[in-house]
């Protein structure tokens, strides 16, 4: 065996016996580095005659290729296995729960107005708003609720006390309504910048907000959720009041329609004024709209009233419209199966857990309402 | 309004069934609730009649009973003592839902023997309330006759008046509106004059005429005062009132068939000869207020506006009128001479009177609403008719005193307008027929002029009749039309205050809370609490002592609502709520606020401690004020000036300057929250939306966004760490850091916070990261030293120092 042969095979060996990267490196310096023995013999290559040259040299190349090789095939080994003990005891129990995260939600008030607003916006209304407190002119006077008439006692006021000078109690505003006198009255200036100013027709407005009424039972809270609606313009009819509503209540239901009807009832700023009803069963203890022989009110309309529009300063010969008015806290029970009024104002959170809805369901009309 | 079926066709001729009338009412407007209909819980019940009753073989108490029914002979066990041979009684079938008993029969052997139906008595078919055997009917009712027809029973109607139509408390009333709605033919009969048989011994005077209009009456001598006619007391029955007497019974009917209330006194019982109308009196040496006994058995006090019908020369109070008769003048089975009094009250006088006293009756009721003024003459002929056919006796001339209110004054009336207020086409001769139905008269010209029937003082105008016309041709007439297309706002229909509340809502929902809608209200104590409670937004009238004053602030009431979640086993509540809030009764002293409550009880937690839940729920309140906007950057932040319900070291305000306050946070005072009954801890925040400044793009109103910086060269970090005095906050030591080179300094982060070993007593170590940004070239090592000698020396000035 040549001397060559000899170390080569004194090398293979080596790596062969190598258990750890840095040893296969340390071998690497003692043959290939700067004074290593390979590294030698490539060296020694410069003194030999050119046939000696011719003759050794690819055999010490050859040494140099096969020895580099397998240093590099045994650190990739070694390398792979240190990985694979490394991964091996950096493993950790992944079953551990995650941080808790507080959920939040939206209440469900609030999800149906927003889809309200959504569908209203829609039909180019904008959105009103009015103070809670008002006055006896706004919340009745105007709406041909003259004073002592019976027709205010149907709601149940809550008053503050008298003003110590004038006498005058301010209410509670027992509907929306007076938001339709602040929008009419054009001459009006707004008492606030979020409150509706007067403006002149054409008109196309809904007011969302609170009312109240002292009423407490299992179906009534003395504060609730109003939305109102009015139109005004030079031709608006009881058509269009039906063409709207009906068109909103099958889209706010999510249906291709809905069977609903309307009859004449009394309001004293509208005329003709009617309800609107749509179809039920409620057999079961269950609601179902569309179906079974029940008529469910749900809303009350009409034709803004002469009256209202006159102390509006608006001439009944020349501008009509509709007014509606519906309770949103209803509407959210009816469409989301909340069976009760009362816990809607309680604030408990595993109802608001159940009955709420994520951040991220922002009604609008390319996903849907809901 | 409660009426019957047969009582509707005195009126009516037509031969709708129930169902039909009430849902024609209810599409005109008469909003039917309930319909009780006695007919359909008879239908399966027949007369029969026993042929042979035998001893039950197996037991003593039955019988065994051969029967003649509907459906032939039937074998039928029956346990009533009075099963006899002959006897005519009521035969229910197998399959027959009896609800007396609440149960439908099944074919059954009693005691070994097979009844094949059963014999009713009159309890088991809900005819009276107790019974003692089966029922014993006339024996020559032949078999098979319907027990719906033997008993008289009638389908009962009952419907919502609405306060603009007080004719529809009268049976009259409504078939007018049912005849106008082609349900059938106006038949009502007609009143005839009864002459009087002798001059009135009683006169009439009235002191008070806005009290009551006018008054008319008359006596009637020699009358026989007993229980009233079957078919009278079935009718009142029908309709949940108590038969009570003859005379009684007719002002009842009169009241219901025609509204018009009416009242009997005891001629014997009075005193003088005149019946005065005034006000209530107080005794004139006494100044007493004047008492009466009522016909309820309860003393009233009338106020000097309520109506008080007087004799005795005026002097003494024998009925509040319009609302109830006096127990000293009523009349009774020993009422011989009858004085009936029909008169018109005032509407709105009636109504306060009853409200006052607390009085409500079928003639407050009615009056109030308004009673037809046409109807006093003709009600009280009417009641003089029914008297003397019912109790016999002899009438005097009628004594009238006072005018009738004028009738409701006529007016132009286009009938075009129908189709423009409603869209309906209907021609004006459909029109004039529907108008005349409900009893207007119409003058027709080129314009109509119209006149309501003394009966509708609603109808005051034009859109008044095109109602009329729109629901007497139905509602399901309407077109359905589209509304016009119109300008849209192009920026949205939501105010930029509106959109951030909504932004609000989702950006906490988002962060993790849960957004709760509380009352408006609080009590005034605890509104006193969060400076509130002003005389000014106390209600005079509130539905509970502890909601009696509007709320200053959604603290206390999301407070609470945390105190009753950790009541309930979740003491860990996040609640949110966007609402108004109440700094007097002014319109603009009305805002809105965006408050969170939380309790910080979040669960423990393998991971170990999480972030002070202070400052987690600082970092919520500005991502929140970033999403609405604000001016993060510019806040100032004050501590030790929020108001009292906060907790002195540990709230502060976000603000822009002392009067722009935009927010303020922290935790609760522990003495506020004892007082709400809550367990503390608790941290809150509260933004006033509206003193939240405009986001810049909103005011200038243009959306574009100036053109973005992304700098090529690397950002760098140095950190540094101070020593500086406790009392130097963190913020102002920060805010020198950043300051000390606006252009270089992106951004410094506070990394550490230590106090202790290798730190002085009084002394505190703020290690500081700061981001550097180089602009224009990368910073040499001399530009990185003079920026390090900068920061250095801005924070000494504090007081700081670099920790060596």
């Amino acid at each position: 065996m040549t001397d060559l042969a000899q170390l080569e095979l004194d090398l293979i060996q080596a790596i062969g016996q190598t258990a750890t990267t840095t040893e296969v490196e340390a071998l690497r310096v003692q043959a290939l580095g700067k004074t290593g023995t390979i590294s030698g013999l490539l060296k020694g290559m410069g003194a030999m005659s050119p046939e000696e040259r011719r003759e050794k040299g690819p055999m010490i190349n050859g040494l140099r290729d096969r020895v580099g090789a397998a240093l590099a095939a045994k650190k990739a080994e070694l390398e792979a296995a240190e990985l694979d003990a490394r991964l091996l005891a950096e493993r950790i129990d992944l079953t551990l729960p995650a941080p808790p995260r507080r959920r939040g939600s939206v209440h469900p008030t609030m999800q149906v107005m927003d889809e309200m607003i959504a569908l209203f916006a829609e039909m180019g209304f904008a959105v009103a708003e009015g103070p809670d407190i008002e006055d006896d002119f706004h919340n009745f006077t105007a709406l041909n609720f003259p004073p002592k008439h019976p027709a205010r006692e149907m709601h149940d006021t809550f008053f503050l006390k008298p003003d110590p000078e004038t006498g005058e109690r301010k209410v509670l505003r027992t509907h929306t309504s007076p938001v339709q006198i602040r929008a009419m009255r054009a001459g009006e200036k707004a008492p606030a910048p979020w409150i509706a100013s007067g403006q002149e027709p054409p008109i196309r407005i809904i007011a969302p907000g609170r009312t109240f009424r002292k009423d407490s039972d299992a179906t009534h809270t003395p504060m609730f959720h109003q939305i109102e609606g009015l139109v005004i313009d030079r031709d608006i009819h009881m058509g269009h009041l039906k063409g709207t509503l009906e068109a909103f209540v099958a889209r706010f239901f999510e249906m291709d329609q809905v069977d609903a009807r309307f009859r004449p009832h009394h309001f004293p700023f509208t005329e003709p004024s009617a309800e609107m009803d749509i179809r039920c069963d409620r057999s079961g203890g269950r609601l179902r709209l569309n179906e079974g022989e029940d008529w469910m009110e749900i809303l009350g309309c009409g034709m803004v009233h002469p009256k209202v529009l006159i102390a509006c300063g608006l001439d009944p010969d020349e501008w009509q419209g509709f007014a509606f008015g519906m309770g949103v806290d209803r509407l959210a029970m009816l469409k989301y199966g909340i069976p009760d009024l009362r816990p809607m104002f309680d604030a408990d959170t595993r109802w608001l857990a159940h009955y709420g809805f994520s951040a991220f369901a922002a009604p609008n009309l390319a996903t849907g309402l809901s | 309004m409660k009426f019957t079926l047969d009582w509707l066709k005195d009126h009516l001729d037509t031969e709708a069934d129930v169902e039909t009338v009430a849902r024609a009412m209810t599409m005109a407007g008469l909003e039917v609730e309930d319909v009780i209909d006695p007919v359909a819980k008879l239908a399966p019940f027949t007369v029969a009649r026993i042929v042979s009753a035998e001893q039950h073989p197996n037991a003593d108490r039955l019988r065994v009973c051969q029967v003649e029914t509907v459906d032939g002979m039937k074998e039928i066990v029956c346990g009533a003592p009075n099963a006899r041979a002959g006897l005519v009684t009521i035969y229910a079938p197998i399959g027959a839902y009896v609800p007396g008993l609440g149960v439908t029969l099944v074919e059954k052997p009693v005691r070994g023997v097979v009844s094949n139906g059963m014999l009713c008595s009159a309890s088991e078919l809900e005819l009276s309330d107790e019974s003692d055997g089966i029922l014993d009917l006339p024996g020559d009712l032949t078999v098979g006759r319907p027990a719906a027809g033997v008993f008289g029973a009638q389908p009962v109607i009952d419907f919502e008046v609405t306060p603009n139509r007080p004719d529809w408390l009268g049976v009259a009333g409504i078939a007018r509106d049912l005849a106008a709605a082609g349900l059938g033919t106006l038949k009502t009969p007609a009143i005839e004059a009864v002459p009087g048989a002798f001059p009135s011994p009683l006169s009439i005077r009235i002191e008070r005429p806005d009290l009551c209009a006018v008054f008319a009456g008359r006596l009637i001598r020699g009358v026989r005062n007993g229980p009233s006619p079957q078919w009278l007391q079935d009718r009142l029955r029908a309709i949940g009132l108590r038969p009570i007497s003859a005379l009684v019974d007719i002002t009842n009917l009169v009241s219901y068939d025609r509204a018009r209330p009416l009242h009997v006194y005891d001629a014997s019982k009075l005193v003088g000869g005149e019946l005065v109308a005034r006000g209530g009196q107080s005794a004139r040496d006494s100044g007493e207020p004047e008492h009466l006994i009522a016909l309820d058995g309860k003393t009233y006090a009338p106020g000097p506006n309520a109506c008080v019908i007087a004799d005795a020369a005026g002097e003494r109070p024998i009925g509040l009128g319009g609302v109830m008769g006096g127990e000293s003048t009523g009349c009774d089975e020993a009422t011989v001479d009858v004085f009936v009094e029909s008169a018109w009250f005032d509407p709105l006088a009636t109504a306060q009177t009853g409200r006052d006293l607390g009085i409500i009756s079928d003639a407050q009721y009615r009056f109030a609403r308004g009673v037809d003024p046409a109807s006093v003459v003709p009600g009280l002929e009417l009641a003089t008719a029914l008297i003397l056919e019912l109790c016999g006796g002899e009438p005097s001339e009628m004594v009238v005193a006072g005018e009738a209110p004028a009738s409701p004054a006529s007016f132009a009336f286009d009938p075009a307008r129908v189709e423009r207020l409603t869209g309906l086409e209907v021609g004006d001769e459909q029109i004039a027929d529907i108008l005349t139905a409900l009893g207007f008269q119409i003058a027709r010209g080129d314009h109509w002029i119209v006149t309501p029937p003394s009966w509708r003082r609603d109808v005051e105008g034009p859109a008044d009749l095109v109602e009329e016309v729109a629901r007497i041709v139905g509602y399901d007439a309407l077109p359905s039309t589209p509304l016009p297309e119109t300008q849209r706002a192009p920026s949205g229909v939501l105010s930029p205050r509106q959109a951030r509340m909504r932004t609000a809502r989702r950006a906490l929902a988002a962060l993790g809370w849960r957004e709760a809608v509380t009352w408006s209200f609080t009590s005034r104590k605890i509104a006193q609490l969060f400076g509130g409670g002003d005389e000014r937004l106390v209600l005079d009238n509130p539905i509970a002592s502890d909601l009696d004053c509007m709320r200053p602030s959604a603290l206390p009431n999301l407070i609470q609502a945390a105190a009753r979640n950790a009541a309930r086993g979740h003491a860990d509540a996040a609640l949110f709520e966007i609402g108004p809030v109440y700094a007097g009764d002014r319109p603009q002293d009305q805002t809105t606020t965006i408050t969170g409550v939380l309790a910080p009880h979040a669960p423990r937690a393998w991971t170990g401690a999480p972030v002070d839940p202070l400052f987690a729920l600082k970092a919520d309140l500005l991502a929140l004020l970033e999403e609405l906007g604000a001016p993060v950057a510019s806040l100032q932040l004050v501590q030790g000036q929020n108001p009292g319900w906060w907790h002195p070291g540990r709230s502060a305000r976000l603000q822009l300057g002392p009067k722009a306050v935009v927010a303020q946070f922290g935790a609760l005072h522990p003495g506020v929250l004892k007082a709400l009954d809550a367990d503390g801890p608790m941290l809150a925040f509260e933004i006033v939306l509206d003193t939240l400044p405009q986001p810049r793009a909103a005011k200038s109103g243009s959306k574009a966004r100036p053109a973005a910086e992304l700098s090529a060269l690397m950002p760098l970090t140095r950190d540094f760490a101070f020593v500086a005095p406790e009392d130097l906050v963190a913020g102002d030591l920060m805010r020198a850091v950043q300051g000390a080179d606006k252009a270089l300094i992106s951004e410094a982060r506070l990394f550490d916070l230590y106090r202790g070993k290798g730190v002085d007593d009084g002394m505190k170590s703020l290690a500081v990261e700061v981001v550097i940004q180089p602009r224009e070239a990368t910073l040499t090592e001399a530009e990185i030293e003079a920026l390090s000698t900068k920061i250095v020396a801005a924070a000494d000035k504090l007081g700081a120092r670099l920790r060596s």
